[in-house]
């Protein structure tokens, strides 16, 4: 089992594997948010309590869904990390997380965006914006771990830790409007008794979570090649190295 | 039917707010696609660099 996993996970295969597949991962996520776009913006009726105000949350949600899925997979990329000890789980963690860094802050600003209106404050300090401020100090303190050694894989089994800790705050951020009061409405789409959402606002909706979603994976696997690549250079520099000053080997 | 594009961009009373959080979604996006390309671009060139230096050369 672990020894078929490891010939799944072995990067010249994912390389061959998940390259041809980029166009068509970049074109689906081009035409999911041109489409969220037309139906977001033009084609869906005004919130009947928001108004326009509530067409930020095509953006909004989006975004927060995918800093929440990006950061599980960092965790459970880093957790196959620890497990099984295969290098490309620690390569795609790596480059999950700037990605997820970013659609955290989307989330963050346009949320802070739409409460100005609706709420009358930019900021509040109540559990779910709180719990997503920590989601992004998550995703920074791993980037930061990963460099702060001299030692690559000192680095990042310290990093691998933070981000099964973590994942800890990941209930928080879904249950924190159950639990807490807050500000921040409930989960209209994920809930129980299904989506208390209008079809009309649904559409764009998950059309622009299916185009970040793509754009997300995009990102990664780009990040990916580029880190495999990186990490062949070095092998070759060293093996160039040793090559030429064979008596220090 | 042409949709009266003032409306559009009043956004109800609304556009500051729709159109900012749509711009820095917009932008943020837009860098990190930008600087994830860019990063791949220049390490296959250092890599290509890599592998003429190298004594074993591979072909691809």
């Amino acid at each position: 089992m672990a020894k078929a996993l490891h010939r799944l996970a072995n990067p010249a295969r994912f390389l061959r594997i998940a390259s041809p597949l980029l166009p068509w991962i970049a074109a689906g996520a081009a035409v999911c948010s041109g489409a969220g776009l037309w139906f977001g913006l033009v084609d869906s009726p005004p919130d009947y309590q928001q108004g326009d105000a509530a067409r930020i949350m095509y953006v909004h949600v989006p975004a927060a869904w995918n800093a929440l899925a990006g950061y599980a997979g960092l965790a459970i990329a880093s957790a196959v990390a620890l497990v099984w000890r295969h290098p490309l789980a620690l390569v795609a963690a790596r480059c999950i997380a700037p990605v997820g860094a970013c659609f955290t802050v989307i989330a963050i600003a346009t949320g802070s965006i739409w409460g100005h209106p609706m709420w009358g404050t930019w900021w509040v300090w109540d559990a779910r914006l709180t719990s997503v401020v920590v989601l992004l100090f998550l995703y920074l303190g791993y980037i930061a771990l990963l460099q702060a050694f001299d030692e690559q894989e000192t680095g990042e089994r310290a990093a691998t830790v933070l981000a099964l800790i973590g994942a800890v705050n990941l209930p928080v951020i879904k249950f924190s409007v159950d639990w807490w009061n807050t500000l921040h409405q409930p989960a209209s789409i994920l809930r129980f008794g299904g989506p208390s959402i209008d079809p009309a606002m649904l559409l764009p909706l998950m059309l622009m979570a299916g185009g970040f979603t793509l754009l997300f994976a995009y990102l990664v696997i780009i990040r990916m090649q580029t880190e495999l690549a990186r990490r062949r250079v070095m092998a070759l520099r060293r093996a160039a190295l040793a090559v030429s000053q064979p008596n220090d080997a | 039917m042409m949709p009266d594009l003032g409306a559009f961009l009043a956004m109800g009373g609304y556009g500051a707010y729709v159109w900012s959080a749509y711009a820095i979604t917009g932008l943020i996006l837009g860098l990190l696609v930008v600087a994830t390309l860019r990063a791949r671009r220049s390490m296959r060139a250092s890599l290509d660099q890599a592998e003429q230096a190298s004594p074993r050369r591979r072909t691809r």
